[in-house]
């Protein structure tokens, strides 16, 4: 017996065969199963919601863009706290027990938040002497000094966003007019508010998309800056939550709208739902970890004891086979 | 006069002919009767045989619509009536194949389809839903709307968890597209080949068989020393 | 204009999904619809019968 075979006595077979035309079989089975599909379009059609764009993010929720953008500048953010493969920050990077391949594969990524999404974009605005002067005294600054000004900017931005999730009054520091963010820092906040206020013109404009997709070359098919910036903020969240897209409403599994998802990744969706998975911070690397295993089990099931001989002692197999043994007993 | 090119001479090629090997190796395997038969054991004799055929038939309208997809670029579907009926027929037919695939494997699984020394036909059975799941990831974020914007700033937490974020980006439009339309189906098609080649070289698993069912539900008298072999018969798959 | 009439779809399924939700589990009309017809489909498949049972009893070694 070989690795690959299984101990069994099934004899093969001695018994009779039917004309069976398989090239024919063929030909009927993708006639019907492309009649299917085609009948399955002209009922349903197919989903596109149109993808969110840093425009109307910036133009459709402002305070949020805000808060984001100064996140990003003060190294506060979901990326910039990210870690491997975009930074050597830890605030995502996950294990299990003595399994860090997160860690292991590295940076290959390399995202500075405050250079690439905020920095570097302003600096593509021409004739703006205020601004330039913003930029210059910022880049001058001890990072020490940069940190405090950012974190004066921020915090009565996140309090107000902390105040809205929780459905209280927020503090009043925070206010649109005319179309701009006004904040009170909690305390000197230098040229920050000069970048801000500047970065979201930009933004609703469509410069930071641009800015963002275009910054290492002209032809471009990575589209990873402009979707971590987005991911960061609100509104794509928002949008998910609408179409029933967020973990917690098992999105995994889901389309767009009304339409049948991927119902094949039902068991992935599952173990997110349980604990400890459901409240770990490792959870990602835990579920993929759970899945590899049952999916090597999956293919293993020829060699697994109990598995393998289910189909024997739950009978289906006489329902399939009932013409066969019919057969048999009347000979 | 005829246009078909007589048969080529038999040459004298040396013994070591990779060419002669490979040829030989093939046809001891996979005669063409083998290869092609045109009867099937009369055990065949139920619809939930279809559903083999039925799931290369769906990947065969995926392959040909998601053709039709490429010929005009990604972005095309978005801004043609033309374009979004070939999405819809591309889309409908994923769910086909799942579908199909699906039945397929619970009926073989049912039916223990890995005896008889078939195991690497269950195998490769799995392994290709394995690899159609990625498949149908990365056609997921490379539709260039907002689904493919949330899927794929979501799941790749899950791949930078395990470290294969590192060079495998669900952001990296350009990449996603690449695996989606060449380097995965590639994968999935010569998975169903391996697949449906080992089916034809073992035959379709035969029924358990009635004097089998009968051994196994039967005790062994004594201490098995009748040389019935119904133990050992218990203790295969 | 409707997104149905944009798309051309008989049936609009533009709009956000119906749940089915029991305890932890929260699954889409859709999903819960496929999954079901699997189910259907795949008990069906096993009990109706086969066509060309007269052509199998006559059948050849």
């Amino acid at each position: 017996m070989s690795l690959l075979r299984p101990k069994d006595d099934t004899q093969p077979w001695k018994g009779r065969y039917y004309p069976y035309d398989l090239v024919k079989e063929l030909c009927i089975a993708v006639g019907v199963v492309g009649l299917l599909a085609v009948l399955l379009t002209v009922l349903f059609s197919s989903p596109d919601d149109k993808p969110s764009t840093i425009a109307q993010w910036s133009q459709q929720k402002p305070v949020d863009f805000v808060t984001a953008a100064v996140k990003e500048l003060d190294g506060t953010s979901g990326t910039a706290e990210y870690g491997p493969p975009y930074n050597h920050s830890s605030g995502s990077v996950q294990h299990f027990l003595f399994l860090h391949p997160q860690r292991w594969l590295g940076v290959s990524h390399p995202i500075d938040t405050e250079v690439d999404f905020v920095l570097r974009p302003l600096e593509t605005i021409p004739n703006d002497p205020a601004l330039s002067g913003a930029l210059a005294q910022y880049r001058a600054a001890p990072e020490k000094q940069r940190k405090e000004w950012g974190e004066a900017y921020a915090k009565p931005l996140e309090e107000t966003a902390t105040a809205e999730e929780e459905n209280k009054t927020p503090p009043g520091t925070v206010s649109e007019r005319n179309g701009q963010v006004v904040v009170t820092p909690s305390g000197p906040a230098g040229p920050v508010p000069v970048l801000m206020e500047r970065l979201l013109a930009l933004a609703k404009s469509g410069g930071v998309d641009g800015s963002l997709l275009t910054s290492k070359q002209f032809f471009q098919t990575d589209y990873t800056q402009p979707l971590l910036f987005m991911a960061d903020g609100g509104l794509l969240a928002e949008r998910a939550e609408q179409q029933h897209l967020l973990g917690d409403q098992w999105g995994m599994m889901n389309e767009t709208g009304s339409y049948p998802g991927q119902p094949w990744l039902w068991l992935y969706s599952l173990w997110y739902q349980v604990e400890p998975m459901k409240s770990s911070p490792n959870a990602d690397i835990q579920v993929l970890l759970i899945m590899s295993l049952l999916s090597l089990a999956f293919i293993c099931i020829p060699f697994i004891p109990g598995i393998n001989i289910l189909p024997r002692r739950i009978p289906i197999y006489k329902l399939i086979w009932k013409e066969h043994y019919r057969a048999e007993r009347s000979a | 006069m005829s246009s078909v090119s007589p048969d080529p001479p038999a040459t004298q090629a040396p013994i070591k002919s990779w060419t002669v090997k490979v040829r030989e190796a093939g046809v001891a395997a996979l005669p063409p009767e083998k290869l092609l038969p045109d009867g099937q054991p009369t055990y065949v004799a139920s619809w939930i045989y279809m559903f083999g055929v039925a799931s290369i038939a769906a990947l065969i309208v995926i392959i040909g619509s998601g053709s039709i997809l490429s010929l005009k670029g990604p972005a095309w579907w978005h801004y043609t009536g033309v374009g979004h009926f070939f999405n819809s027929i591309h889309l409908w037919s994923v769910e086909l194949f799942f579908f199909a695939m699906v039945v397929h494997l619970w009926g073989k699984y049912w039916m223990a389809s890995w005896r008889g020394g078939r195991s690497r036909v269950w195998m490769t059975g799995a392994v290709t839903f394995l690899v159609a799941v990625p498949c149908a990831l990365t056609g997921y974020v490379s539709q260039q709307n907002f689904d493919a914007q949330w899927i794929s700033t979501q799941a790749k937490d899950s791949m930078n968890s395990v470290g294969v974020g590192s060079f495998f980006n669900l952001t990296n439009f350009g990449q996603m597209y690449s695996y989606h339309v060449l380097l995965l189906p590639i994968a999935v098609v010569a998975l169903v080949s391996a697949h449906v080649l080992l089916v034809r070289k073992h035959g379709v698993a035969p029924p358990f068989e009635f004097e089998q069912r009968i051994a196994d539900l039967t005790p062994a008298p004594g201490s098995g020393g009748d040389g019935s072999g119904a133990a050992s018969d218990r203790a295969s798959a | 204009m409707s997104s149905a009439a944009v798309i051309g779809a008989i049936v609009n399924l533009n709009h956000p999904a119906h749940t089915v939700d029991w305890s932890f589990i929260h699954l889409s009309v859709a999903n819960v619809v496929v999954i079901g017809l699997m189910l259907v489909v795949f008990a069906l498949a096993v009990v109706l019968p086969f066509p060309g049972a007269s052509r199998r009893r006559g059948g050849s070694r």
